[in-house]
């Protein structure tokens, strides 16, 4: 059995910060209900890696965060669009959407209006910045919410200009704290029979994978630097060039017992038998000599070869994977991590798994990501308990959506 | 509380704080077991005021807070049997240690469900319990560089980078919260608890945007590229840029509404005097998110970059709310605590704490609740502060012998 295998979800979420949230309730068994329309799309289905041809459906990126749901192509721009949202609201224990604040309210179908049809929904609502303040309604995403949140000026070589961490970063931030906090909302209306609306400033989510750097800041002054791969305590702590073409190994030499291992890997030559590098504050002393002679060492190996010597010894080392690493990587392979379908227009493809394996929970991976408006005829049959006239009069309006 | 009812018992160092912090702010009454010499995270820098002490941990205090805290030493035999008789009613274990550990301790998944049919066993590791790299030693920057996020972060000419925060250990036990609200909801329906077996590993790579689906799809290798960012095989866009008195952070990028962002920056540009005919005769908003070429860019960075350094991150954010562009300051930690929507949202308060000589600042809480407020950060339990309460309150030791456990080292 799986454990959300009676929730019903209505997700208006797109791009990667909902759809990524509503994956894992898809994922462990939840009917997710994923509302999107051709003429307002999910700006992912125009995002690379896009399969050859035209037209939506072919993005790789896209096609990653809602396999296992079930697509109702359906334009919100309609009073009758509206009705099926609200008959759909009536249906589900939870609503999930990630516009710009404001945006559902105009729709009419902020929480007070959907209280009003289902009075305990709980609607999960997430943005840039949350509801309420000068800022709310500012558009943006990840990759901007770096530089807010402090990552972007904390990260890079101190003697170069700050590094925005790879990708739209924050919105794979927010979907644990979401999906905690959502499901945590359905214990509590289970318990209760109360439901609420969740408000979530994925700034604010973000700001708690920095919180000590801030509270430095706030009750010490001290203002964030940059420091590389540097660790205050550690020495050496870095990534090392090695045979091949951008190939690194990671080593970080945490204790006597990491740099004794570290030395006996590499034959113990004669520059790690100084006894100014004995200790860690000698190591810190020295550290970019340490450096620059570490890399001389680390060279003339294979990366692989050398974390397993490395890790054979205690110490703390691995491969820099770039991404085709990360395919081929042996212990996510064991994980089951990457999830390949084939399936029209997009072609293969993968689908991340989550990061948890639950003893007695199987994940649910049946189908890849659907097409936009892939199940409107199913969701509107047996869902909303349409006729296949009704259906196919809604959709020569335009109101309803199927796949071209 | 939306979590009120349930009770955990957190045996994780600083690689799973976060993991019952998030839950105690849901409300869960979540007792942090330390042992007798305290939590290793009580001893990691910074420090309040800058002075190292047990109770002045700014990592402490961001991660424990909120919770309770009990001494108890797992190694020996009264310190196991205690843990039995709180494992017996508790709802949730979380863990941190290496696979294999808590069985070595007596306490494996097994042992504990035995006790408690109905319990929860939150593993927290980098790799998962099972497989090649299950007994690897890790680090924040080695966990970083495997789960994939070094290799596309930095400059092309340096080596891979990592976040300028340890995360690797961040991502899994945020991941381990959302676990172990899935195996909640399963128990609402079996009765019975299970194990969460949560990989740090996976959790970051879930952090990599498209970059994997770029190689599955396009055989793309994504590489660093400083400022930039490159989206697909032959596609990039600009995320970070100097101005006058820091960095901005504005994404020069095609699609819905970075596309529109940068017209209306375009526009802006002529408006001000400083037109540029190359830049007018492209629509950004037609473009695909990410689908820049290499090409573009090279003609459009010089005529942008001339106009951001002329203004202060200040000016050119407010203009930017002004005119719907996607640009925003690249933050200082000052910045942050200046913000006005965080201000607004009352996120940053300072709340007095009579054992040190002035108010400590802490963030608030990671969302906000209609029916059931989130609690923000308060202070962190002191060593063994509960022990009174949970010992001789609930498992009802006498005074004698708490006395007895103190000086035989057990809590």
């Amino acid at each position: 059995m799986q454990p959300l295998e009676d929730l019903k979800v209505l997700d208006f979420c797109w791009v990667a910060a909902g759809p990524m949230t509503t994956s894992y309730l898809a994922e462990y068994g939840a009917t997710v209900v994923r509302v999107e329309s051709r003429r307002r799309h999910d700006p992912l289905h125009t995002s690379p890696p896009l399969a050859p041809g035209k037209g939506l459906n072919r993005s790789g990126y896209y096609g990653n965060y809602s396999a296992n749901k079930y697509a109702l192509g359906l334009h919100l721009g309609s009073a009758k669009a509206i009705e099926i949202v609200k008959r759909l609201v009536a249906w589900a224990d939870l609503v999930t959407e990630n516009f710009t604040p404001g945006t559902m309210e105009r729709l009419g179908l902020g929480y007070e209006a959907l209280r009003s049809v289902k009075p305990d929904i709980v609607l999960f609502s997430t943005s840039m910045l949350g509801r309420g303040g000068p800022h709310s309604k500012l558009p943006g995403f990840g990759a901007v919410l770096s530089s807010l949140s402090g990552f972007t000026g904390i990260t890079g070589w101190p003697d170069r200009d700050p590094t925005n961490p790879y990708g739209a970063y924050t919105d794979f931030i927010a979907p644990r704290f979401a999906l905690a906090s959502i499901l945590s909302a359905l214990d509590y209306r289970r318990r209760t029979g109360t439901g609420q609306h969740i408000d979530m400033s994925q700034l604010e989510s973000a700001l708690q994978f920095i919180a000590p750097m801030l509270l430095d800041c706030a009750n010490n002054g001290r203002e964030g630097s940059r420091t590389g791969n540097r660790h205050e305590a550690a020495a050496p702590h870095g990534a090392f060039a090695c045979l091949g073409e951008d190939r690194w190994v990671t080593i970080t030499c945490m204790t006597d017992a990491h740099w004794a291992g570290l030395r006996q890997v590499l034959g113990d030559p004669a520059w790690m038998q100084s006894e100014r590098f004995s200790t860690l504050l000698g190591r810190k002393h020295d550290e970019d000599e340490l450096e620059a002679m570490l890399a001389a060492s680390t060279r003339i190996w294979n990366a692989e070869a050398l974390v397993q010597a490395l890790q054979g010894a205690g110490v703390p080392a691995g491969v820099v994977h770039p991404n085709k690493g990360m395919l081929a990587d042996p212990q996510l392979q064991h994980r089951g991590h990457f999830v390949y379908y084939d399936k029209p227009r997009i072609g293969r493809h993968a689908v991340q798994r989550s990061e948890f394996r639950l003893s007695r929970a199987p994940a649910a991976h049946n189908w890849p990501t659907p097409f936009i408006g892939e199940h409107t005829r199913q969701v509107c049959r047996d869902i909303l308990g349409m006729t296949d006239a009704e259906i196919e009069a809604l959709i020569e309006a335009g109101v309803l959506e199927v796949p071209e | 509380m939306m979590l009120a009812p349930y009770r955990v018992l957190d045996l994780s160092d600083e690689r799973g704080l976060l993991c019952g912090r998030i839950l105690a702010d849901l409300g869960a009454d979540v007792i942090q077991v330390e042992p007798p010499a305290g939590n290793s995270a009580r001893r990691l820098a910074p420090f309040l005021g800058d002075e190292p002490g047990c109770e002045r941990s700014l990592y402490w205090w961001s991660y424990a807070a909120n919770k309770r805290s009990i001494t108890l030493d797992l190694a020996c035999a009264d310190g196991r049997t205690l843990f039995e008789r709180l494992a017996a009613t508790a709802h949730f274990v979380i863990e941190s240690g290496r696979p294999g550990e808590m069985a070595a301790a007596g306490l494996s998944f097994e042992r504990l469900s035995q006790i408690n049919p109905a319990l929860i066993v939150v593993s927290i590791t980098p790799f998962g319990q099972t497989g090649p790299y299950a007994t690897w030693v890790a680090s924040d920057l080695v966990g970083m560089g495997l789960g994939g996020f070094m290799y596309v972060t930095g400059e092309p000419d340096r080596a891979p980078l990592r976040v300028g925060f340890p995360h690797f250990y961040l991502h899994g036990a945020a991941a381990a919260a959302a676990g172990a609200m899935l195996a909640n909801a399963q128990r609402a329906l079996t009765g019975e608890g299970q194990h969460v077996d949560v990989s740090c590993q996976e959790a970051v790579a879930r952090s990599l945007a498209n970059s994997l689906a770029a190689n599955v799809m396009e055989g793309a290798v994504i590489v660093r590229q400083g400022s930039y960012r490159q989206t697909g095989a032959d596609t990039f866009m600009r995320i970070t840029w100097p101005c006058r008195d820091g960095f901005v952070n504005f994404q020069f990028s095609g699609g819905a509404s970075s596309g529109q962002s940068v017209n209306n920056f375009v526009r802006w540009m002529a408006d001000e005097g400083a037109p540029d005919d190359y830049l007018l005769s492209l629509d950004f908003r037609s473009m695909g998110y990410g689908m820049i070429t290499n090409e573009t860019l090279e003609r459009v960075v010089p005529p942008v970059s001339r106009f951001l350094m002329a203004r202060t991150k200040q000016q050119l954010f407010e203009a930017a709310i002004e005119r719907r562009i996607l640009l925003f300051p690249v933050a200082t930690l000052g910045d942050i605590l200046q913000n006005p929507q965080l201000q607004a949202h009352d996120f940053f308060r300072a709340i007095d704490c009579p054992q040190f000589d002035r108010p400590v600042t802490t963030l608030g809480p990671f969302a906000r609740a209609s029916a059931t407020p989130l609690k923000g950060g308060g202070q962190p339990p002191s060593l063994g502060q509960h022990n009174g309460a949970i010992y001789e309150g609930e498992l009802r030791l006498t005074h004698t012998d708490l006395i007895r456990l103190r000086s035989a080292g057990v809590i």
